[in-house]
């Protein structure tokens, strides 16, 4: 599993470079967000290619790296769907596949309201050593992570997760609060959780030239998320809580970077997490399959 | 075995996507002397614009750099399904159609605001609202750039 996973990679890896080499595609606008979600959502017919890594601190045990790529689609204006496909690497321990996930999003109002709702649904074919730390839930600790990677890849979950998201955007600031309820399908209690998060661009007017570092392609923010247990014992004992400072780049070129370094609120959380990600955003995919079959999409 | 089949397989996909895609990005312009989109049930989504929307004016009209930052940002965000004249395509109406350019600022800028959802315009709301104003100004200054909008095709 370890080469399929290093495989993975290499293939996504070979994707950015010759996406490199393809004309420039439009820019996006993208949220800082790693975790939260605002109610915005893929424009119909593009693809966003994005690569995430997390880096998270273990005490009593080694830290780790887990990574995902996301291939983000714009099926309608109101539907997003994501696919997912998701692996770590244990330092002194292994490199292994973790599994993949199947995300959509539904915008179910037609017009822009002080706040904006949007239905998520995901369903997650993953093991027991998923670290990529995408969301809060339940009772998720750091202790759980303890586990040597051999031991927790022969746990198999399948998990539906659904969210309602909550967001607004007033005087240039978004801001959004994302409630989450998961449930493993081997018969496990309902989990929950949240995140919530608020981010601003640097600057609301565009320059009236192309620039890379101008004020407007960056956007700044904060998100907190978290667990808040499960059907049983609802709450916040023995859940663990981040607090994370974001920055998102949009490069003219269409390349968005974003980076948050995460601080753990209590002493079930990993002490610090350091995420990062690269996206590039395809536009007129689906025309471009379309036309492949022959359509005129 | 096979899982790693299947990665390799998407990524060939996606890789041969990319290719393709490099290759066809100029077929999204419409052939020469090719007639806009005009489908008036899209234009009628101005007539939605509630009256106090209508009514706003646009704080950067005479901003002297608002055309200029529009420009940019239409390329950016618009130009792909509008066409990099706002002539229109296959995706999306031309913008020179005097439906558009006859209708007031505020009216643009709500319809930017909230998109045509159902009919595939998303919501540009994500866009700060200067930048909104910004693109107003710059869909505005194209009134009589192209006979399409003296002549908007008829309804197909």
């Amino acid at each position: 599993m370890a080469s399929f996973s290093r495989v993975v990679l290499l293939g996504f890896f070979i994707l950015s470079v010759l996406s490199i080499f393809s004309p420039p595609p439009a820019s996006t606008q993208e949220n800082p967000y790693f975790v939260a979600y605002d109610h915005y959502l893929e424009e119909p017919g593009n693809l966003e290619i994005e690569y995430f890594s997390t880096f998270g601190t273990q005490r009593n045990g080694n830290d780790f790296h887990a990574y995902w790529a996301e291939f983000e689609y714009g099926a309608t204006a109101w539907w997003t769907t994501e696919f997912y496909l998701e692996g770590q690497t244990t330092f002194n321990d292994s490199t292994i596949f973790t599994g993949f996930r199947w995300e959509n999003r539904f915008r179910p109002l037609k017009r822009e309201h002080f706040i904006n709702p949007v239905l998520y649904f995901e369903y997650e074919n993953k093991n027991g050593a998923d670290k990529i730390l995408k969301e809060g839930e339940g009772h998720d600790v750091e202790s759980d992570f303890l586990v040597s990677n051999a031991q927790a890849r022969r746990e198999h979950i399948h998990e539906i997760e659904l969210k309602l998201i909550l967001s607004s955007t007033f005087k240039g600031w978004n801001f959004t609060e994302n409630t989450l309820a998961a449930k493993n399908l081997a018969n496990a209690p309902w989990e929950f959780g949240y995140a919530l998060g608020a981010s601003r661009p640097l600057a609301l007017k565009a320059a009236a030239h192309r620039c890379t570092l101008c004020p407007q392609n960056f956007i700044g923010g904060v998100e907190m998320y978290g667990g808040l247990g499960d059907r049983h014992s609802f709450g916040l004992h023995d859940t663990s809580h981040y607090l994370a400072p974001v920055l998102g780049w949009n490069l003219p070129s269409g390349w968005t970077l974003r980076i948050s370094p995460g601080f753990g609120l209590n002493d079930n959380s990993h002490q610090f997490l350091l995420r990062w990600g690269v996206s590039r955003e395809i536009t007129g995919f689906g025309s471009m399959v379309s036309r492949l079959f022959g359509g005129r999409k | 075995m096979r899982a790693m089949a299947a990665a390799l397989g998407i990524c060939a996909t996606f890789l041969a996507v990319s290719v393709v895609h490099a290759q066809s990005r100029n077929s999204d312009k419409p052939a020469a002397g090719a007639a806009p989109k005009y489908d008036p049930a899209v234009y009628a989504e101005l007539q939605k614009a509630p009256e106090k929307a209508r009514r706003r004016a646009n704080p950067l009209q005479n901003d002297p750099d608002a055309v200029a930052a529009g420009a940019i940002l239409f390329e950016q965000h618009c130009a792909e399904c509008h066409g990099h004249s706002a002539e229109g395509s296959r995706k999306a109406p031309s913008l020179l159609a005097p439906e558009v350019q006859s209708a007031t600022p505020g009216t643009l800028f709500w319809l930017v605001t909230n998109g045509v959802v159902r009919k595939k315009m998303p919501v540009w709301s994500k866009l700060p609202e200067p930048q909104r104003w910004q693109l107003v100004r710059y869909i505005q200054s194209l009134a009589g750039a192209a006979p399409a909008a003296e002549n908007p095709a008829p309804k197909p």
